[in-house]
């Protein structure tokens, strides 16, 4: 055999590379057999940084934060900030104080809707969102125009899920306060063009919110060149715990905002005649928080830096180029979502089967997908379907894994069409 | 044949499939010679809700008998209340109501009556279950 004296591999790429070996919940049968797990959509596996991270914390410094003066408090309650600076540096916020944690994508909507809407969206105003959004970014919206009487207007999409941007700038006029559009969307894959959206909104003087969940591990974010308003996304979509989330919020609407929920943390003088809340980043942050979570994302973000975003977005664009390739072989496969730009997920459907169907004959092979409208019902009636199938990527998924979902999709195709 | 004679001749039939693809092999046959549902019977009212996929379950009452006509627009749920219904179809309104169901748990279906799962199988046994109920305390079909 002759060997190789250069290895060509990036550190991704190389089959079996460490990136793997870090993660020990892919290691495991299922149904007896390998597990291939491609629902990194819904969440990500955990890499033993973050698992460690977690353990860590229970271990040596447990405490509640920004409370007590003993060691084990200050112990915990630098770790938080650090991780907030973290995360800060991540997306390039100017300061750490624009970085609030909260329990994840859906409380940070539900946050900007209700403490943005209190403040700027009365009567006869409207919020913009676009028919892509998963629900989480549709319903807070909806709940906010209900209470104050304001319009949602949606922006359309065209055939291959492709925002339509001349029909955004017919919405705006002057009733618009807020867009909010996701980044990247959860059930097509497409990247939508934010920072033409951002520029269109803040000419109309509208803020705008990004929904960043299944963006922020798969391409570099600069929320200062992106210039939005609010972004917000999940600690478990990427490779981080459940249970956390950050929301960047620019320091001027932050401070113009009124805050979220009242309790311990966000206060600096309470007395029954009146309170006066804390600064930013507490006034946000009530109660005891997910002091662990917060944390350990910390060890997600390393972990995902110390490969490089960019690497990140290079390989695991390889795989969907791959994994979208060998599908279109396949004459009976329709994929849904065909915008130019895309990241991570691919739907489809096979002809003349629900999938549903095609959904559990895989998961009996071992392969983990989503099946199910994936919380975006207003894309289904779009596309007139029950629902898709979604195979989407992470930086530890192969292109073996991809033949091997591909085979199993032939033999569920051969059983039920 | 007895409602426990129709599940031990399923559990039978089952008793040689080796692997899971082998079931769901057979699941999906067993949906394909399920008979027709009339298309008009295909009313929303009688879809039985939790299922990830659309399943109709629309019952007769006829000479004291309790018969059911079912579909789905995915042939595996389809297959899944197809076998529901070849146990449960065609009996008094009591003996369904009395019927203890073995044969899902010794075909290695248990899994699919958790109530976290989307399939809605439990949904389907229930929904039966209800039917036979009403029938047999009221002698009225339910609305
Ligand atoms: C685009 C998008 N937005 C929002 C959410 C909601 O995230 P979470 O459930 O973590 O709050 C998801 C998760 O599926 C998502 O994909």
């Amino acid at each position: 055999m002759e060997i190789k004296s250069e290895i060509n591999y990036s550190y991704l790429e190389y089959q079996g590379a460490p990136v793997r070996h870090e993660f020990p919940a892919l290691h495991q049968d299922v149904f007896g057999k390998p597990l291939i797990y491609l629902d990194n959509a819904a969440t990500t596996q955990k890499p033993w940084k973050v698992i460690h991270a977690t353990n860590k914390y229970y271990v040596e410094m447990n405490s509640n934060i920004h409370r007590g003066v003993h060691y084990l408090s200050q112990k915990a309650t630098d770790a938080y900030e650090i991780s907030r600076n973290t995360i800060a540096e991540f997306i390039n916020a100017r300061q750490s104080k624009e970085v609030i944690f909260t329990k994840g994508t859906t409380e940070g909507i539900n946050l900007v809707a209700d403490c943005f809407g209190r403040y700027a969206v009365n009567e006869g105003d409207s919020v913009v969102i676009t028919s892509l959004e998963h629900h989480s970014n549709i319903v807070p919206w909806q709940m906010l125009c209900e209470k104050r009487n304001a319009t949602l207007k949606v922006i359309p999409i065209d055939e291959n899920g492709e925002i339509i941007l001349d029909e955004f700038e017919k919405l705006l006029d002057e009733t618009v306060k807020i867009v909010a559009v996701s980044y990247v969307s959860n059930t097509l894959g497409t990247i939508n063009p934010v920072k033409e959206i951002i520029e269109l909104a803040h000419k109309n003087g509208s803020a705008v919110l990004i929904d960043a969940a299944q963006a922020v591990h798969h391409i570099p974010i600069d929320v200062q060149s992106l210039d939005c308003d609010f972004l917000v996304f999940s600690g478990h979509k990427m490779y981080g715990p459940t249970g956390i989330g950050v929301l960047y919020g620019k320091e001027e609407w932050l401070n113009k905002i009124p805050p979220y929920q009242g309790g311990g943390d966000m206060i600096k003088t309470v007395t029954f005649v009146k309170t006066e809340y804390n600064d930013l980043p507490f006034k946000f942050e009530a109660g005891t928080p997910h002091i662990e979570g917060a944390i350990t994302l910390k060890a997600a973000v390393d972990f995902i830096r110390e490969i490089g975003i960019n690497e990140i977005a290079r390989f695991e664009a390889g795989l969907l180029k791959y994994a979208t390739e060998q599908v279109l072989q396949l004459p009976e496969v329709q994929i849904i979502g065909t915008a130019k730009a895309k990241a991570s997920s691919l739907s489809l459907n096979i002809r003349g089967a629900h999938p549903y169907d095609v959904g559990v004959l895989l998961d009996k092979m071992g392969i983990a997908v989503r099946t199910g409208h994936h919380c975006t019902q207003p894309i289904m009636d779009f596309f007139c379907i029950p629902g898709t199938v979604r195979a989407s990527f992470a930086v530890y998924n192969t292109m073996e894994e991809i033949d091997k979902f591909l085979e199993s999709l032939r033999r569920a195709i051969k059983m039920l069409v | 044949m007895t409602i426990n004679e129709k599940q031990d001749e399923l559990i039978e039939e089952f008793e040689f499939l080796g692997d899971w693809m082998d079931k769901y092999e057979h699941i999906i046959e067993e949906a394909k010679e399920l008979p027709e549902m009339d298309p008009k019977l295909k009313q929303d009212q009688y879809i039985i809700k939790g299922c990830q996929s659309k399943v109709w379950l629309f019952p007769e009452y006829k000479d004291g008998k309790l018969i059911f006509y079912a579909d789905s627009d995915a042939i595996i749920s389809k297959g899944l209340v197809g076998l529901i219904v070849r146990v449960l179809s065609g009996y008094t309104p009591e003996e369904i109501r009395d019927a203890e169901l073995y044969f899902i748990d010794r075909i290695g279906l248990k899994e699919h009556l958790s109530p976290t799962r989307s399939n809605g199988l439990l949904a389907m046994v229930k929904q039966i279950k209800l039917y036979a109920l009403a029938l047999a305390s009221t002698k009225k079909m339910p609305t």
